[in-house]
Formats: C-alpha cells, sequence, structure tokens
C-alpha cells in the first residue's frame, strides 16, 4: 500500500501516529504522497508577487513523482503491514 | 531591498482571525499573523527570501526533505485555523512582497473569499484511495491444462492471460466508477483525482480509485460507514480514508491576481 510504504521510508516527516483520526489533529498522521497531492495541486490559486506559476508547480510535482518513485524502488516491499489506518 | 517576503497560508473571515492564529508558527518557524482587509484576512508570515524568494523555492522545492517539512509546516497552519471555523487553503509558494500586496488581494476579492468561504463552512475533505488486488479481482478461475507445454497449449494460455488482464482491468474501471458514484452520494462535492504513479504501491495492491469528497461535518460518520460497507462488499479491492482534510481540494476555481 502506497501510503503505507511511503511512511515507512519517510518516516522523520511524520509525527506520531494518533488513533484519533476523526479529529482536526495536527499530529494526525498524514502520507507525504497524499499531502503533496492537495497542497501543491489544490488551494487557491493567486498569482502572488513571487508565486511560482502552476506550470512550474507542474514540473515540481513530476520531479517529485520521480523522486518518490526512487523512494518507492528503496523500500522493502516484502512483508509491508498493510496497515490501512484509514478505515 | 527587503529580505523578507510575505508566506500567504489561507483565507478566513477578519471576525475572529487574529484570536484563532494565535500561537501559530509557519514555515519558517515564524509566528503566522493576520493581514486584515474588510470582512476577509490572510493568514501570513514573514520568511526569509533567501529560502523562500523565488530562485530558492525553486531548487528547494525539488529536495524532498525540505518540500515534506514545508508541505507539513503548511498544511499544520491550514489545518489548525480548519478547527475553529471556514478557511480556504491557498497553495503552497504564494509569497508576497509586503503585506500591502496582500491587502490588495484582499481589498479586490474579497467578496469572492466570502461566497467561497460560505460554501465550505460546517464541511471537511475526506480522500478516499481504492487499492485492487489484481488475482482476486479476477476471481480465482486458474486456467485448467495449465500442466500442457505443448506449443499450442502455449498460445492459448498467453492468449487467455492476455484478455484476462483486459478483463481485469476493466473490472477495476467498472468498480472505481461504482465507488465513485456511491461515494458521491454522501458528498456535497466530489472529485476524481489522477491516480499516484504505480510504482508507488510497490505491492499487490493497485491504485484504481483516488477521489475525494467535501462531506458536511454532521455527515462524515455515515461516510465513513459507507467506505467501510463498500471495503466489506467488494471483493478484490481494498478502500483506504484519508483526512479530514480543510477543502484543499474545493477551493471552486477561485483564481486571483
Amino acid at each position: 500500500m502506497a501510503a503505507v510504504l511511503v511512511h515507512r521510508r519517510l518516516g522523520r516527516f511524520m509525527s506520531a501516529a494518533l488513533p484519533a483520526e476523526q479529529e482536526w489533529d495536527n499530529n494526525r498522521e498524514i502520507a507525504l504522497v497524499d499531502l503533496l497531492d492537495r497542497v501543491l495541486a489544490g488551494g487557491v490559486v493567486i498569482s502572488g508577487d513571487i508565486t511560482l506559476s502552476i506550470a512550474d508547480v507542474d514540473m515540481v510535482v513530476i520531479s517529485l513523482r520521480t523522486l518518490v518513485s526512487s523512494v518507492g524502488s528503496w523500500m522493502d516491499v516484502q512483508g509491508a503491514p498493510h496497515g490501512s489506518a484509514g478505515t | 531591498m527587503s529580505t523578507e517576503g510575505v508566506w500567504a497560508y489561507a483565507i478566513v473571515a477578519a471576525e475572529s482571525a487574529a484570536r484563532r492564529a494565535e500561537g501559530l508558527t509557519g514555515v519558517a518557524g515564524e509566528p503566522v499573523r493576520i493581514v486584515a482587509v474588510n470582512d476577509t484576512a490572510a493568514a501570513v508570515g514573514s520568511v526569509p527570501l533567501e529560502y523562500f524568494g523565488e530562485e530558492a523555492l525553486r531548487h528547494n522545492l525539488e529536495d524532498l526533505d525540505w518540500l515534506g517539512s514545508t508541505a507539513r509546516a503548511h498544511d499544520r497552519v491550514i489545518s489548525h485555523l480548519a478547527r475553529s471555523g471556514p478557511v480556504l487553503p491557498l497553495r503552497m509558494t504564494t509569497v508576497y512582497l509586503n503585506d500591502e500586496r496582500v491587502g490588495n488581494l484582499l481589498m479586490n476579492h474579497g467578496d469572492d473569499f466570502t461566497s467561497a468561504l460560505a460554501a465550505v463552512a460546517g464541511r471537511q475533505e475526506l480522500g478516499v484511495k481504492a487499492y485492487a488486488d489484481q488475482k482476486a479481482l479476477r476471481g480465482t478461475s486458474d486456467s485448467p491444462g495449465a500442466g500442457k507445454t505443448s506449443g499450442t497449449a502455449y498460445l492459448l494460455r498467453r492468449k487467455r492471460e492476455l484478455s484476462d488482464q483486459e478483463e481485469t482491468y476493466s473490472i477495476a474501471a467498472q468498480s472505481a466508477r461504482r465507488l465513485h458514484d456511491t461515494l458521491s452520494r454522501y458528498a456535497v462535492d466530489a472529485k476524481r483525482k489522477p491516480v499516484s504513479d504505480q510504482s508507488l504501491s510497490g505491492r499487490a495492491g493497485w491504485i484504481v480509485l483516488n477521489s475525494t469528497y467535501l462531506v458536511e461535518d454532521s455527515q462524515a460518520d455515515e461516510f465513513r460507514r459507507a467506505v467501510e460497507a463498500l471495503n466489506d462488499e467488494l471483493v478484490g479491492i481494498e478502500l483506504e480514508v484519508t483526512g479530514p482534510w480543510p477543502p484543499y481540494s474545493f477551493t471552486g476555481d477561485l483564481a486571483a491576481s
């Protein structure tokens, strides 16, 4: 499961996992891939003075995918826990 | 020339904005503050251009460590604000030269922001991902006569495998569509997002649906129960819910300059 795998490798980004997922909890466990999917692809797009244009951000997302994919290949696929924390 | 820029996190109603942002720190560890004009306000922070200027951003965004911690800090501020009322998240890397420019934005788009805030009030975003197990999806119809090794048998088997593959994709696509349609009934708005890179899954499960829903706070439990029911019902598909998120994916088609 992608989310779990990313968790494992990117554990240093993760706040301590808490069971209280229903709450608006700042410490809630979030997979980086789901987070980036929202902060880089969602939100109101406003051209600030220094805002990178959307095309630039798309480029970032693409190169990020490459990065994350290579992260994926480092990971120990075998026996990864099937931790569907969300449900 | 100023060495600081103004990183913008989110738009909120001006009323009680300062109280809502109290004690928050942002992407540079800076205190989050409020710029308010008329009815709306922006939660912002002063950040060093050395790290958050255009050139630096371009470079830093390529660094997964930097990107990860900055994204988390950006989300932390927005999620905190979302706890105490409606919020419009701004896309990460919206940086202004000074507060006056932020004020202009609020002045010019205050009405748009006010109606967009009303549209997300009392609602939350919930993400759903569906992972499919190809074998289970196809059923256990393992080919009979697999023991034969003649050329004809091989070709027949190969052909069957290919059509099995096609059938699996078709079943997966159908399931994804049905899932999305069903869950959309519990939501006031719904979006299918591109599925993440297949290589991310790194196991038998492959992502067939990456969707997100704007759900009334009062319907969130019901939505989650619906996901659980579908999870139990569908063979070969496992569902995962993420969130609640601030309404990142449902800020309308707001775009302002």
